[in-house]
């Protein structure tokens, strides 16, 4: 008997490993274009090797350094000719970018600096280069360059959450009128609530006419509902933008009805409002099919049942109807709100400047300032939050009817 | 039957007078249903599907309008009143057991909505669940039951805030044959308990026979008769009915001439005398009902009216009696039912031998159609 169960396992090993092997080719897909790429966003947050590679012997230097005076000779040599290698092999501009960042205006300092140095002659140090920018003498440069040079870093996650640390070591907020981001993160959470629940409220009762309504009846709305899922949402969002606008269908309509002044037509996209419309439009279909796959499985008898038990229909509905149709609606708002956190190219496109999230400022770090650190870091944010509500997702929709009640 | 004849003299408790459905406007799901149902009585709506029962039953309890005439309750018109203010319990095909509350919050469900308070809840269901024998189920979700608990769960939703009137749909439909035949025990039981009106749906004309006080037989949207289940059975008045209740053999004919309530009717070559059911005049075209059981296969000669040959097709043995196919009357298949006892009478496939029925079990109805072709 024992070698029979043997062989058997041996078996059902072989098909196993079948099995998986025709997988391989997506793990290797998903590897190659969705976790590697993830992986080094992520290292990217926290990791900074330019400064530190660029000018090794400075920022060990600085390492002992006490940070309350001006640093001792020996550092100004070394951060001269480490500078001058930059200049040389044309790393500055990265490096003066970099430090920028930590402080403010120190770019041309590091860059004019390192053009002078190549000119000067003999040895330079303190006095040379203090001569060449007085702010070598000033300690909150040597203290951004020491910052700049940690190679591994939390300096982009604490300035995703408007934090900053101080010379000394300790973390304090930023001033109140550099605080960006928490209160972006903060807009981003409210206005992806706003969009769930106006997907909800809009959504609830559609999918229960698609879900029961005849079979033909049904799907003609359901593809109703699939048609704008289907067209672009290019298409869609820029459509927005012609009903909108201060000159558009709805303003014109208005103003024709009378409801609204001529000279005084509502601002309804380029600010929150567009984002609002748009983001909900593009994101109710994400509300109506969890909810209808979950309703269509509520035989319609149940609401028969609750009125011939004697309940009113709101009765029935809040105490029979509702929490069965609680997975969709779990479902269909996480769903719809994990979407709208990291929602981009419609509050890009009908944001205007008050209509922006904090996905928007990620895109901005990666294509116009290219502090990437601090794109990743955001980004970073955004992934750990999705996936806590992915995890709730998972539970809701994996638990099953019972797990939710 | 003993109970038909208790209820016999009293009240009404529900009337159907003159109704008509249609939901499309055109075609008529229902139409001139008149239907009286007495207090305490058990009667079923049995048809074929499409010959609108489960139509009577939703109109009954609110859930669809009449297009033309009146349904009363108690001697009230309910045209007007919502579902829920009918005040009737109802057993639904899919039981409709709500999934997200256990079983004791299925049951108050319907006193909660009344206003009931918890501790007249706490007795009414736990009364409720003794009646369908489920103690101890109350912490329990529908999920969790067998089909026959759930089933009794739904019965006892239905009766648990005491409804006069209780309707059931198609109830035991889901259900394998033995449970069933149990459940349908039970219902027998609990009804008799009770003493509540049932109206009852179902397209399985044996369980409306057990169960039944009365059976109104429905067919396309019509009643076609209504009678206890031995009336129907012995007494069919109509042909659909003979087919549809019970084995028949139904020999077509022509009616040749009528002597009180005996007819003669030419089947094909011979000449059959039977009992006249249904009015009708010599020429007329007929179809005749015959029991397989009341055939008597080579019988003492000169003891039927009606005496045929038949040549045996083919004999199958069901146990407590014998089924015999035989060539007889124009027809090939015949069917007569002989008892299986000792020395039955050795027949064999391919004998000719010679079949007899008394006029009195053939009955004359109307024409029909020959559905069993």
């Amino acid at each position: 008997m024992p070698a029979k169960i043997t062989m058997r396992s041996a078996a059902e090993n072989r098909a196993r490993l079948r099995a998986a092997g025709l997988a391989l080719p997506l793990v290797a897909f998903v590897g190659v274009t969705f976790v590697a790429p993830l992986v080094s966003m992520l290292v990217r947050s926290v990791y900074d090797p330019v400064v530190a590679d660029a000018l090794p012997e400075t920022i060990a230097l600085l390492d002992d350094w006490d940070g309350m005076n001006v640093p001792e000779e020996a550092v100004f040599e070394a951060a001269a000719r480490e500078l001058l290698v930059a200049q040389e092999e044309r790393t500055i501009g990265q490096i003066a970018g970099r430090v920028n960042r930590v402080q403010g205006g120190l770019r041309s300092v590091l860059v004019v600096s390192a053009r002078r140095l190549r000119d000067a002659s003999g040895s330079v140090g303190r006095d040379s280069m203090v001569d060449i920018n007085p702010a070598w003498e000033e300690v909150e440069t040597w203290h951004a360059l020491r910052t700049a040079g940690e190679r591994y870093t939390t300096r982009h996650y604490l300035a995703a959450v408007d934090l900053t640390r101080l010379p000394d070591g300790s973390v304090v907020r930023q001033a109140p009128d550099r605080r960006i981001y928490v209160p972006l993160f903060v807009r981003t959470l409210m206005v992806s609530l706003g969009v769930t629940l106006l997907c909800l409220i809009l959504g609830y009762p559609l999918a229960h006419l698609i879900a029961h309504s005849p079979p033909r009846r049904g799907g003609l709305l359901l593809a109703l509902v699939l048609v704008p899922f289907w067209t672009s949402l290019l298409v869609r969002t820029t459509s927005w933008i012609v009903l909108l606008q201060n000159q558009g269908v709805v303003n014109d309509l208005l103003v024709a009805a009378g409801f609204v002044a001529d000279d005084a037509r509502l601002a309804l996209i380029y600010n929150m409002t567009g984002t609002f419309v748009a983001m909900t439009h593009v994101l109710l279909p994400f509300m109506v099919l969890p909810l209808y796959s979950v309703m269509h499985t509520i035989p319609r008898s149940h609401m028969s049942a609750a009125a011939s038990l004697g309940a009113r229909p709101g009765q029935a509905f809040w105490r029979v109807y509702w929490p069965q149709s609680l997975p969709g609606v779990g479902a269909g708002s996480l769903l719809v709100f994990i979407l709208a956190i990291g929602y981009y190219i419609t509050p890009a496109l009908v944001g205007g400047s008050t209509g922006q999230l904090i996905s928007n400022m990620v895109a901005y770090h990666m294509q116009t300032s290219l502090n990437w650190g601090l794109a990743s870091a955001l980004g970073g944010i955004i992934l750990v939050c999705v996936s806590i509500l992915y995890i709730l997702y998972d539970r809701v929709t994996g638990g099953g009817r019972l797990g939710v009640t | 039957m003993a109970n038909a004849e208790r209820h016999a003299s009293d009240d009404i408790h529900v009337e159907f007078e003159n109704i008509g459905k249609s939901y499309d406007g055109r075609v008529m799901a229902v139409q001139d249903f008149n239907l009286s149902v007495r207090r305490g009585e058990f009667l079923s709506l049995l048809g074929p599907s499409g010959s609108g029962k489960t139509t009577c039953l939703m109109m009954l309890a609110g859930f669809e309008a009449p297009t033309t005439g009146a349904i009363r309750i108690a001697g009230r018109s309910v045209h007007a009143l919502p579902p829920r203010k009918r005040g009737i319990g109802m057993v639904f095909q899919d039981y409709a057991l709500f999934p997200h509350m256990t079983v004791a919050d299925n049951l108050a469900f319907p006193l909660d909505v009344r206003g009931m308070s918890r501790d007249e809840t706490r007795g009414l269901v736990r009364r409720a669940l003794r009646l369908v024998r489920l103690e101890g189920f109350e912490g329990r979700r529908p999920g969790q039951l067998s089909g026959g608990q759930q089933q009794r769960v739904a019965i006892a939703r239905a009766l648990v805030f005491e409804p006069d009137l209780v309707l059931m749909d198609e109830p035991l439909g889901a259900l394998d044959r033995h449970l069933r035949e149990e459940m349908q025990y039970e219902i027998r039981r609990i009804h008799r308990t009770l003493g509540v009106t049932i109206v009852y749906v179902t397209h399985d004309q044996q369980e409306a026979m057990v169960m039944s006080d009365r059976v109104a037989v429905l067919r396309d949207g019509r009643i076609e008769q209504v009678a206890p289940p031995e009336s129907l059975y012995e007494e069919p008045e109509r042909s659909f009915v003979a087919r549809f209740i019970g084995e028949n053999n139904r020999l077509h004919g022509r009616v040749l001439s009528i002597e009180k309530d005996i007819c003669r009717v030419r089947v094909g070559e011979d000449i059959v005398q039977a009992i006249l059911v249904a009015p009708c005049e010599p020429g007329d075209a007929t179809t005749l009902s015959i029991r397989p059981a009341r055939i008597a296969v080579s019988p003492r000669p000169g003891l039927y009216t009606n005496e045929f040959d038949a040549r045996i097709r083919d004999i199958t043995f069901v146990g407590d009696h014998l089924r015999i196919r035989v060539e007889a009357c124009g027809r090939e298949d015949f069917v007569a039912k002989i008892p299986n006892m000792v020395g039955h009478g050795a027949v064999l496939e391919g004998d000719v031998v010679r079949i007899g029925w008394t006029p009195t079990d053939c009955r004359v109805l109307d024409a029909g159609e020959d559905h069993d072709a």
